[in-house]
């Protein structure tokens, strides 16, 4: 699905990505995780093509995303903080996205699953960041393609959406598609992942199962093999 | 460089539409029309005369929407952040949405524009009168202005992530076209008084899109002593029709100037 060969990416003088070398099958849950800083969010938007790389190539779906945009068509998008324009009404956001995207979608169901239906003539700017969070999943869940990038989806959701979310999350995956994630919460992704890929400074630090990461690590559960993981000398 | 092509195409057409009615809605489209609204009656009615409001009117214009063009470029553009972001995730073309989006700022400022005078003037009596045409090529005059520097704003603010920087930019170079320019260039008309200074006042007047605007307005009225030595160049090389067609070009080269980069940076641009 995705393809990502020897991607460098430099801020000014200042390098983020450095030589990152990944290769995504088809389906699954895969969780970018990694300390502050480390270029998750950067590798992300370069799949997406919001970052331009400094060198490197990405493929998704076996082509080269260069100066190319019609891909995009093929990938949902959570973004990490959802700032909407605050003009806009919740109908009015979801009818332009789905106007845009000129694809079929089922917002009704997500609109009732995460009782939204309230919220729908209120404009963007007065929800609360666990409502706009759940407009911001409402419109990244409604369409159907093979690949999600969700970049941290459980910010701000009450126990019991985070519940219906981790639920839609299982379903797209039966269906087969490939799921990105990137979260700090490590009780969510070692409840969700398939897969881990460490970043560290840049580069992928580990890449493998939960059950690997612990036994290189020898730590007994996930968040301390995650906390001390760039404390060992292992080269991974 | 290739110039990428600057085709209207559906999606473009769609976020213009939703940044239009965005603006449509917000609050300082209506401060503007009605500003205008007001302008237009107060002019008319201390003025009495058509043909006489039309060149206060110009004076107005001329300095007042490069002003309104930037600033409401530059903001928008910041303010926007988010709403850019959101889309640039979509399957969309980068040019695309940004084109979409200055078109939609740019056009619903004209749009005030034109209807905040036309309707004084309309009510006043503007088509029965033979200021129509004079009146008609301020308002164009008026729409180039505010597609040019919209524009010009739209590249600042793309060029600079702080937001200060880049609405300081902005009113730097409003306030270097509408006045500092003219200052420079009266100056060096005088310095510079022993040679033949022809060419040199009108490749100067080409460059600056207010100067610009005035000429083609003056040269219309034909108002010899309003006209100032550039107008009187440019009458004196061109004659009044030729006048007008040259600088109507030079207005079009330099709408499309900052439409053009504005694609080209857009497509090189990490957010």
């Amino acid at each position: 699905m995705i393809q990502i060969e020897n991607l460098h990416k430099k801020f000014g003088k200042n390098p983020v990505l450095s030589g990152v070398d990944l290769a995504l099958a088809n389906g699954g849950i895969f969780a970018v995780l990694g300390p502050n800083g480390s270029g998750k969010t950067t590798l992300i938007k370069c799949i997406l093509g919001m970052v331009i790389p400094s060198s490197g190539v990405v493929l998704v779906g076996g082509k080269s995303i260069k100066n190319n945009w019609k891909y995009r068509q093929e990938i949902d998008y959570l973004p990490q903080i959802a700032n909407f324009p605050g003009n806009l009404r919740v109908n009015e956001l979801i009818r332009m996205i789905k106007d845009l995207r000129q694809k079929p979608s089922n917002e009704e169901k997500l609109i009732t699953l995460f009782g939204l239906s309230a919220f729908l003539d209120k404009k963007l700017s007065t929800l609360s960041g666990g409502t706009k969070q759940k407009v911001n999943i409402v419109l990244t869940f409604m369409f159907d393609c093979p690949l999600m990038i969700l970049d941290e989806p459980t910010n701000g959701l009450d126990p019991a959406s985070l519940l219906r979310l981790k639920d839609l999350i299982r379903q797209e995956k039966a269906k087969g598609k490939t799921i990105l994630i990137t979260s700090h919460i490590m009780q969510f992704v070692e409840e969700m992942a398939d897969e881990i890929i460490y970043l560290l400074e840049g580069r992928i630090y580990f890449r493998g199962s939960m059950q690997a990461l612990m036994n290189m690590t020898e730590q007994k559960d996930f968040e301390h093999a995650i906390a001390t993981i760039a404390t060992q000398p292992t080269d991974a | 460089m290739p110039l990428p092509p600057l085709q209207l195409n559906r999606p473009m057409l769609k976020i213009l539409k939703y940044s239009f009615y965005d603006l449509i809605r917000s609050r300082w489209s209506y401060v503007y029309f009605l500003f205008y609204l007001a302008l237009g009656f107060v002019l008319l009615f201390l003025n009495n005369d058509l043909s006489k409001a039309v060149i206060t009117l110009m004076n107005v214009i001329i300095v007042l929407v490069p002003l309104i063009g930037t600033i409401f470029g530059v903001m928008y553009f910041y303010n926007s952040k988010e709403f850019t972001e959101l889309l640039l995730a979509q399957p969309l073309k980068r040019s695309s949405i940004f084109l979409g989006q200055y078109l939609g700022v740019a056009g619903s400022l004209t749009l005030s524009l034109v209807l905040g005078l036309g309707l004084p003037f309309v009510l006043y009596g503007l088509f029965r009168s033979e200021a129509i045409w004079d009146f008609s090529l301020l308002l164009v005059t008026g729409a180039f202005l505010t597609l040019i520097f919209t524009g010009l704003a739209f590249n600042i603010a793309l060029s600079n992530e702080n937001r200060i920087k880049g609405f300081g930019y902005a009113v730097l170079l409003w306030l270097f076209l509408a006045v500092i320019y003219d200052g420079m260039f009266l100056l060096s008309l005088i310095v510079f008084e022993a040679y033949p200074l022809d060419t040199f006042s009108l490749v100067a007047s080409m460059f600056n899109p207010i100067d610009l605007s005035r000429t083609l307005i003056l040269l219309k009225l034909d108002i010899s002593a309003l006209l100032g030595y550039t107008g009187a160049v440019f009458k004196q090389f061109f004659g009044t029709n030729t006048g007008l067609f040259v600088s109507i070009i030079m207005l079009f080269l330099w709408t499309l100037l900052p439409i053009w980069r504005l694609a080209y940076i857009s497509k090189r641009k990490d957010f």
